[in-house]
């Protein structure tokens, strides 16, 4: 996975423009953060690239991205399955063998060891999204689509996740679709705004992620996207 | 143990007012017996309750057994092929318009006057309730569990297998619960058409020879049945089938 993955050309579903002219590149092994107003199209890029956009008129020219792994809003976790077999859910759902060691060294990493007998139900939100992140990463692949994936948690949760994903996905090629501004001066290597006439970048600070959130860059950064999310198109 | 003392009251609530139409009104006890005779009779006639209630029973397990496996069967073929439901979705909504009371006889004409046409008649009764509620539950799957699978490169049949159907079940417990209490109105419909064994029969019989006080005694040992049975397949979907919804 080193050459960049690129999405050009318009979408839209049922004769109505979802957006046009689009023309998006994520550069290798780096976060590529998508902001924008709600229904201007960031969640159908990202589900085109995951391959689920159902109903969606694609015209254009779309890199073949392999099998990606992804992690949205909702933990999607399959209430009658363990904490465990969650984590293994892609394997179960493909017939192969699940690797127990491995999904168990993952919630180590997320630090739900004590947590892998449990029912979903029995987890607060935010533990149940970090069950899903071990999830994710237990797929092991390359490009990571992350769909607005911390915004359902609370602000500390929310802060704790960010850094726990940042640091777990170093190296990977992730497209992060978020509404939050300082989300995306802490997380994005690459930051654009999805606005109807098409995409503008702003600079993302140079410093390694997760950034620290009382970093001047950081607040810098998160100034100049609420002032380019504010501005009149 | 709310529930069972509200039903206790709720018994003695109906014996009170049984026993008071009759001795108000002083209708005779080949029309209307009273409470302590119908006791009396179950007492009494508990031999040849037992064995008819056990013909029953036997027909409403096993038509509930391949009932069920074959709601379950066809809903999830239903739901797995968009040809099939065009297909078959019109046929079960007629089959719904035909009273089953006026297939049993026909039933016992292809296959007799034994266990199967009773058994067939309560498969008959039970199959659209568990398919449709199943059927329904399936159709329901949340979309994102869907796409969240396909993401990670599931066929259609393992989604089905391995999101969809564990999705359903507590939708196809539902069924189940609504299957038991239609359960033995099929069979009884069964026997009272033709047969020589059976609660239905033996109600059939009582009442022909006016022992209205064994017709009811059956009526009871039948109804007592059902509640069991609807309690039992009650506790069972609660340990297996359902789950608490996730907010």
């Amino acid at each position: 996975m080193n050459q960049p993955l690129r999405m050009t050309g318009s979408a839209e579903i049922d004769g109505t423009p979802i957006f046009s002219q689009l023309d998006l590149t994520l550069t290798p092994h780096s976060w590529t953060c998508l902001l924008g107003a709600s229904g201007v199209g960031k969640s159908t890029v990202l589900r085109l690239f995951a391959g689920l956009a159902e109903g969606v008129t694609f015209d254009g020219v779309l890199s073949d991205t392999g099998r990606v792994a992804m992690m949205a809003q909702q933990d999607l976790l399959m209430p009658w399955l363990s904490v465990l077999d969650n984590v293994m859910l892609g394997a179960r759902v493909r017939g192969e063998r699940p690797d127990k060691d491995r999904a168990r060294e993952r919630l180590v990493q997320v630090g739900l060891a004590d947590h892998a007998d449990k029912l979903p139900p029995a987890l607060s939100g935010g533990q149940r999204q970090r069950v899903a992140l071990a999830r994710t990463l237990m797929e092991d692949r390359a490009i990571v689509l992350l769909d607005e994936p911390f915004s359902a948690l609370d602000a500390l949760t929310r802060a704790q996740m960010q850094e726990l994903t940042a640091d777990l996905l170093t190296g990977r090629t992730v497209l992060l679709v978020t509404h939050d501004p300082n989300e995306a001066a802490r997380l994005g290597q690459k930051i654009l705004i999805m606005t109807p006439s098409g995409l503008v970048e702003v600079a993302a600070p140079f410093t390694p992620i997760p950034r620290d959130i009382h970093a001047q860059d950081v607040l810098r950064t998160q100034t100049d996207l609420f002032d380019h999310l504010r501005r009149p198109i | 143990m709310n529930g069972w003392r509200a039903g206790i009251a709720a018994t003695c609530l109906v014996l009170v007012l049984w026993q008071t139409v009759i001795w108000t009104t002083g209708v005779a006890r080949f029309i209307l017996p009273p409470p302590a005779l119908v006791a009396q009779t179950i007492w009494e006639s508990r031999a040849l309750l037992t064995e008819h209630a056990a013909v029953t029973m036997a027909e409403v397990l096993i038509g509930l057994l391949l009932g069920a496996a074959l709601g379950f069967v066809s809903a999830i073929g239903l739901a797995a092929s968009p040809t099939v439901r065009a297909l078959v979705r019109p046929i079960l909504v007629f089959s719904q318009a035909v009273p089953v009371f006026a297939l049993a006889p026909i039933l016992t004409l292809w296959l007799g006057f034994g266990l199967w046409s009773k058994i067939t008649m309560t498969i008959i009764i039970i199959y659209f309730p568990v398919t449709s509620s199943f059927f329904d539950a399936l159709m329901r799957t949340n979309r994102d569990w869907i796409g969240l699978a396909k993401v990670m490169g599931a066929s259609p049949a393992r989604i089905m297998w391995h999101i969809r159907v564990p999705a359903a079940l507590p939708g196809f417990a539902s069924g189940l619960r609504l299957a038991v209490v239609y359960a033995p109105i099929g069979a009884i419909i069964g026997e009272w058409v033709g047969a020589s064994k059976g609660l239905g029969y033996l109600m059939l019989l009582a009442n022909g020879r006016a022992k209205t006080d064994l017709m009811f005694a059956a009526l009871i040992v039948l109804a007592v049945l059902t509640i069991l049975l609807h309690t039992a397949v009650n506790r069972l979907c609660e340990k297996t089938l359902d789950r608490p919804e996730v907010s």
